[in-house]
């Protein structure tokens, strides 16, 4: 557990990042809520369509939420201009801003209508104008409603704000994504733990300010806005001192191979006496956009899923043609460079069990043909749906005996008890060197080729400084050398090494 | 009642004044002059339009139509703000700031005003109104019934009204209080020269305290009599049903008195 520790006090960065999200989201959401709250309690049309709305967000899971702002915000650009941030920050914001807004407008309208109808009469009748009213009557007696409002708002916004992550903004939800993904469980834990725990204290103190406000105690009240405040200063001090604008940011998405690449990649640079910052845990559809737009600098993608996400191409011109495209595509359409390749696929392939191969002497798709239909082929669940399945069945005419669906993990042990014969495999997965499991080769070309490429962002795409830094990693890592690195990540127990020990173990590997 | 000319001492006039909501007609065409000095009690079963007359006066509830003259200025036409500075409002709901002392309570129309009350006014309105100066630090909630209605009054005679508005004042009192509450009123009204209208819908309380009253039914104002000629059977027929009750009520603990003095 000293590994729980040290990641929980490693945490600085990414909770201050998470408490000014979350402190703006909530801000912002109060700005919003309460004129609308006002509002809506001077017009029941205002009051259906507020609370409406607001309902009607809250059941869009905040996953999706943040997700969706993405195409928002590049469609605004329209109007906003190319500079409008589609990732990161705004959207973060704008999604938990809508988040927060129900509990905030739903308190403050309920508290709006359960004012004592005598004290409004008066209020009237002494001749108070309407903004007088609202602000010598009707804001003091809803204060400690509203108050609880924000409470559950902001209890909220710091849970969800975990999930920003996936739109590269950096928050406490870095550790938990990487953690899950890297099956270090202490580090989702310090994540998690310390998202609660910020959400506890908020509430704590909210709780002092809604008292305070309640007993008409400014010493309550007070105190509890000047711990938020010093609280949220000391995070946007935090903040403000470890930021750097000419830092290079490099991304990885959400599996062990792009954790390992990117400290690859990240040493490399601060070696060279580059600031380095990592954004990890992209959803996979959002780094390309990122790279592109120079949200990020540095990611790894791989040709295979350009080609067909980004291309929306559907052909096989072969390996070297497809590379080649998608270079020129990248610097004509966004301005990315690609340095190169680094040696390696992870695309998906076919594997079998070394001994079963020998057995049947199977060495490539081709020899499977004649034996196929006494075979049992597993395949992860989307699989037997994809481009893939469908041009290795036509290109070999392959009919398997029986065809099943596997979760990853189970497919590799039902090659192991020999429930399945063949499996659908990732080439790079560490678990293929660790079952000692035989690729089958495609000499027709059947499967589209997954090559890793280095993508420089248009920020970065002319410095040679950087290129000439990050060259040696090009055609550096064979497949076998990536397998073993992911495994030594992926795998329980003994020997398990965290991203940045796997990178270090394979820099000195290839040589660098 | 026929058109009578305006008085010239009169410092309330109501000229046709209407007030629908919707099909319904709450106050139907209300002629009437209010003297200066007066004072007058507003008296109908509930619904008869008597609350709705009042509010057009400090214009909590517009007219329809119609006009409501207060001190020769038609009353819509003077600054909301103003105007309600002018006319004090006792209501039955009380409406003291909760979050306000009772001091700050008081001090609210003259503090809107931009002339905020110095202590000795508020100690001296609380005097008035028979409450200790020391109650002025004190918070509502601790305070009776009783003791919240004499705040609502002094808090409607801090700004120095020309007219004073009740509507149904003592209404949620017990009956001890509200019979000296009354009392003070009345002896307020005489003391201060105020004119003062007294919305309410028990005819005993209008005929002991006012010296002229008004009685609505469904809208429409059906008697406009003195104490005095109310009891002595005219005002037609609503008027003499809501004069009736206490009347009999009288003569029954009357006779319940002579007969237990004569065993």
């Amino acid at each position: 557990m000293n590994g729980f520790w040290g990641n929980l006090l490693g945490l600085g960065d990414k909770l201050a990042a998470h408490i000014v999200l979350s402190a703006s989201a909530i801000g912002l959401g109060i700005a919003f809520a309460l004129p609308l709250a006002v509002w809506a309690s001077r017009s029941p049309t205002v009051n259906r369509i507020a609370l409406g709305f607001s309902s009607l967000v809250q059941t869009i899971p905040a996953l999706a939420l943040l997700a969706l702002f993405f195409p928002i915000l590049l469609s605004l650009r329209a109007v906003f201009g190319e500079d409008l941030p589609t990732l990161g920050f705004l959207p973060a914001l704008l999604a938990l801003a809508l988040y927060a807004l129900l509990p905030i407008l739903r308190n403050s309208v309920t508290a709006q209508a359960n004012l004592d109808p005598g004290v409004l009469e008066a209020a009237d009748g002494v001749g108070m104008t309407s903004w007088q009213k609202l602000r010598l009557v009707e804001a003091p007696l809803s204060a400690p409603f509203i108050m609880a409002g924000i409470r559950t708002a902001s209890v909220w916004t710091i849970g969800a704000a975990t999930l920003s992550t996936t739109i590269g903004q950096p928050s406490l939800g870095d550790p938990i994504f990487a953690g899950l993904q890297t099956q270090n469980w202490a580090l989702v834990l310090a994540g998690c733990l310390a998202s609660a725990g910020l959400a506890l204290l908020v509430d704590l103190l909210l709780g002092l300010i809604e008292r305070g406000l309640a007993d008409r105690s400014t010493f309550k009240w007070g105190g509890g806005l000047l711990a938020v405040a010093a609280g949220l200063a000391t995070a946007l001090a935090y903040q403000s001192g470890s930021k750097n604008d000419d830092a290079i940011v490099i991304a990885s998405k959400q599996f062990s191979e792009q954790y390992i690449l990117a400290r690859l990649i990240g040493s490399r640079l601060e070696d060279a006496g580059y600031d380095v910052e990592y954004r990890d845990g992209l959803g996979s559809a959002v780094v390309h956009n990122a790279v592109a737009s120079s949200s990020i600098d540095i990611s790894v993608d791989y040709t295979g899923t350009i080609w067909t996400n980004n291309l929306k191409r559907a052909d096989n011109p072969g390996r070297d043609a497809m590379y080649e495209t998608i270079v020129q595509w990248e610097r004509e359409a966004n301005g990315v460079r690609v340095l190169g390749r680094l040696g390696f696929e992870n695309a998906y392939a076919f594997a079998m069990r070394a001994d079963r191969a020998a057995e049947l002497g199977v060495d490539s798709l081709e020899d499977l043909v004649p034996v196929a239909s006494r075979l049992t082929v597993g395949g992860d669940p989307e699989f037997f749906e994809r481009p893939e399945w469908i041009s290795v069945r036509e290109a070999y005419g392959l009919s398997f005996g029986e065809t099943r669906n596997f979760s990853p993990t189970f497919m590799y042990n039902a090659l192991r008890s020999g429930e399945a014969d063949v499996i659908s495999a990732y080439t790079s997965d560490g678990r293929i060197a660790a079952d000692r499991l035989v690729v089958l080769q495609d000499p027709r070309e059947a499967l589209p080729s997954y090559d890793a490429m280095l993508m420089l962002s248009p920020r970065i795409a002319d410095d040679e400084g950087i290129a000439a830094v990050l060259k040696p990693l090009i055609g550096s890592i064979s497949v076998e050398a990536m397998r073993e690195a992911n495994f030594a990540v992926d795998r329980e127990g003994e020997g398990k090494l965290s991203p940045a020990q796997a990178a270090d173990e394979l820099a000195a590997k290839i040589g660098l | 009642m026929p058109d009578s000319p305006p008085k010239p001492d009169a410092i309330l006039r109501f000229e046709q004044v209407e007030r629908r909501y919707g099909d319904v007609t709450a106050v139907a065409g209300i002629d009437c002059s209010i003297a200066r000095g007066s004072f007058v009690a507003l008296v109908g079963a509930s619904g008869s339009g008597k609350s709705t007359l009042l509010k057009m006066v400090n214009t909590l509830v517009a007219p329809s139509g119609g006009r409501v003259i207060f001190a020769g200025e038609d009353v819509t036409g003077v600054r909301q703000a103003q105007l309600r500075r002018r006319v004090g409002y006792v209501f039955q709901g009380i409406g003291l700031f909760p979050h306000f002392s009772v001091g700050e309570n008081i001090a609210i129309g003259p503090r809107l005003a931009g002339e905020p009350l110095a202590g000795a006014r508020i100690a001296e309105l609380l005097t008035l109104v028979e409450l200790e100066p020391e109650m002025a630090t004190r918070m509502p909630e601790e305070l009776s019934g009783g003791q919240r209605q004499r705040v609502g009054v002094a808090r409607a005679l801090a700004g120095d009204p020309e007219l004073l508005l009740m509507d149904e004042p003592f209404g949620a009192l017990d009956p001890i209080t509200r019979d000296a509450l009354g009392d003070k009123v009345r002896e307020l009204h005489t003391k201060l020269g105020l004119t003062t209208v007294m919305v309410t819908h028990d005819m005993a309380e209008a005929l002991l305290l006012a010296d002229r009253v008004l009685v609505m039914d469904t809208g429409s104002m059906v008697a406009d009599e003195t104490p005095a000629s109310l009891l002595a059977g005219n005002g037609g027929n609503v008027a003499q049903g809501l004069v009736s009750v206490p009347k009999q009520q009288a003569e029954k603990l009357a006779r319940m008195e002579a007969e237990g003095s004569a065993s």
